[in-house]
């Protein structure tokens, strides 16, 4: 009999895999297990995310920056009417449009593209095991590389108003660690929800329509004179405020935080024991 | 090496399935065609579980063990629960009940496609298979060469595999599945199908493949196939195994059965 390995085969880590009806701390361990292997395989992360980028423009004249064209070309537009329409002056405007819009982008983009992340890999969940967060982190990093294109505009846009959030600039990263942290069981979730309820996709792309209107994005929270304590259960307000006012030279302050705090920890919850919960059911939905 | 305590096997390589079983749960859409078409199949094999959902059985108690060397045949008819059980070995149904145990990395040939992106190019897919397999670059690039050595792509290698002739698409699945040289490997028949010329050439590379691989789990309904590559066989028949043993003693008894089916259908 021959004993060739494999090239990749190394004999002090044989790949095991033990699978069995699971235990509730067997979930547990499994779905952490999920999340370590996944992030072992951060390269085919990465890769796949980019792929999905590049593959949308492919063969088109700008690529990608098909991307920053239009976000340039939405923000212009928005820039000259809504002014008139809020009477407000255009260089306080622009800026707050602008970094708003492609924020936003972000968000939606996540929680959208998120309730599809795992229906979308049906071919890859079908041949092949893989940790399910491979396919959460993917949606992740495309949503991140739409963003950093995107960017481009605000810069431009903050340079030519000559607005710029000097020292308050670092305040903005703990807001953003904190939305990529929460990033990962939104994906979880509404992934989850998605495979089993096809429902779902189109449910939130039309509450993140709605959300988009009732939410301080082309307007500025101030603009609400009474009943401000309201836009406080919009878990989106307190979000997006405590990256947006650091960038626009504000403090966040305390009370946001803690809002986007409890925000995140109820999501934390809510995601991992989904996850955990179906995690070996997934490829059965899909 | 160092046998983990509760390995029987000296060097670590081994597939135990013990009592699984697989339901499919019936939800969507598809799920209804899906029941439409299994609808043809004995009513047994849809039941409702504790949540009152409707469930198909695609497979019922099965319990077999393998080790380094053995080679095994899966035969059935259609809808016999083969694809299901490969895919229940490779991991990507976790057991509904009972256990799989597998020791030793694992290539799946299941799909065509191999879960390719047909609107990647081919090098990307390779990029793509080689950091699944959490291989380095380095060794991505031999594999790349390797492929394109075997599948005579040429300037369609970095072409979207959308314009690929369905030829072309084999040719690429197959030598790309093959230069992951696993220590078990699952095969579902799909690979075995090709034009002659294609087959001559890769008889070479599969039979190497399969030599070298521990333990082989193939499905197919090529009982030449079975002849030759297996030293046992496993009749599938509504998820349940029918017979296993040798392929001199299930074969016969599998084509009688067959025999017998077609003479009732016809009639």
């Amino acid at each position: 009999m021959s004993t060739a390995h494999g090239p990749a085969g190394s004999a002090h880590a044989e790949p095991l895999l033990d699978l069995q009806p699971e235990t509730v701390p067997a979930r547990f361990r499994h779905a952490v297990k999920d999340a370590v292997e996944a992030a072992r395989l951060w390269r085919l992360c990465f890769k796949l995310g980019w792929l999905d980028v590049k593959l949308r423009y492919r063969g088109s004249v700008l690529g990608p920056f098909w991307l920053t064209a239009s976000t340039a070309v939405m923000i212009a537009a928005m820039g000259f009417l809504y002014p008139i329409l809020f009477n407000v002056r255009f260089g306080n405007y622009l800026p707050f449009l602008s970094l708003s819009l492609v924020l936003w982008g972000f968000m939606a983009g996540v929680v959208n593209e998120g309730a599809s992340c795992f229906t979308a890999a049906e071919g890859m969940v079908r041949s092949m095991r893989l940790p399910f967060c491979v396919h959460a982190a993917r949606c992740i990093i495309r949503n991140i590389l739409v963003l950093l294109h995107n960017v481009v505009v605000v810069v431009a846009v903050f340079a030519i108003f000559h607005v710029w959030p000097g020292e308050r600039l670092p305040y903005a990263v703990p807001g953003l660690m904190l939305w990529l942290l929460d990033a990962i069981p939104a994906c979880l979730l509404l992934g989850t929800l998605g495979a089993r309820f096809r429902d779902i996709p189109p449910i939130i792309a039309s509450l993140m329509q709605l959300f988009f209107y009732i939410s301080p994005i082309i307007w500025q929270p101030e603009l609400i004179a009474h009943g401000h304590e309201w836009l406080q259960l919009n878990p989106f307000y307190a979000l997006m405020e405590i990256v947006r006012r650091p960038l626009l030279g504000g403090h966040a302050g305390l009370h946001l935080w803690s809002l986007s705090l409890i925000d995140s920890a109820i999501l934390w919850v809510v995601g991992l024991l989904l996850f955990m919960r179906v995690r070996s059911r997934l490829a059965y939905w899909i | 090496m160092i046998a983990a305590p509760s390995c029987p096997v000296p060097n670590g390589t081994g597939v135990e399935v013990s009592d699984l079983s697989v339901t499919f749960p019936l939800y969507h859409g598809s799920a209804r065609t899906l029941r439409r078409t299994l609808a043809k199949m004995r009513s047994t094999r849809f039941e409702q579980d504790q949540q009152q959902r409707m469930v198909v059985q695609a497979l019922r108690s099965i319990s077999f063990s393998l080790k380094p060397g053995d080679r095994l045949g899966l035969v059935g008819g259609n809808g016999a629960g083969k694809t299901t059980l490969l895919r229940a070995l490779a991991g990507i149904y976790e057991p509904v009940g009972g256990r799989v145990t597998i020791r030793g990395e694992i290539n799946a040939l299941l799909d065509t496609n191999l879960g390719m992106n047909l609107e990647l190019t081919g090098r990307e897919n390779i990029g793509l298979r080689g950091l699944h397999a959490g291989l380095s670059p380095r060794r991505i690039r031999d594999i790349e060469e390797d492929v394109q050595g075997f599948a005579e792509l040429g300037s369609f290698l970095d072409m979207p595999v959308r314009t690929y002739s369905s030829g072309m698409v084999i040719r690429l699945g197959f030598a790309l599945a093959t230069s992951i040289r696993p220590r078990v490997l699952l095969m579902d028949e799909w690979f075995l199908a090709g034009d002659a010329i294609f087959m001559n050439k890769a008889q070479d590379r599969l039979e190497n493949l399969v030599r070298q691989a521990e333990i082989l789990v193939i499905s197919t309904h090529l009982l030449k196939v079975v002849e030759s590559w297996c030293t046992r066989v496993i009749w599938l028949d509504h998820g349940m195994i029918r017979m296993q043993g040798t392929p001199e003693e299930v074969l016969p008894a599998y084509l009688a059965d067959e025999a017998t089916t077609a003479t009732e259908g016809a009639a």
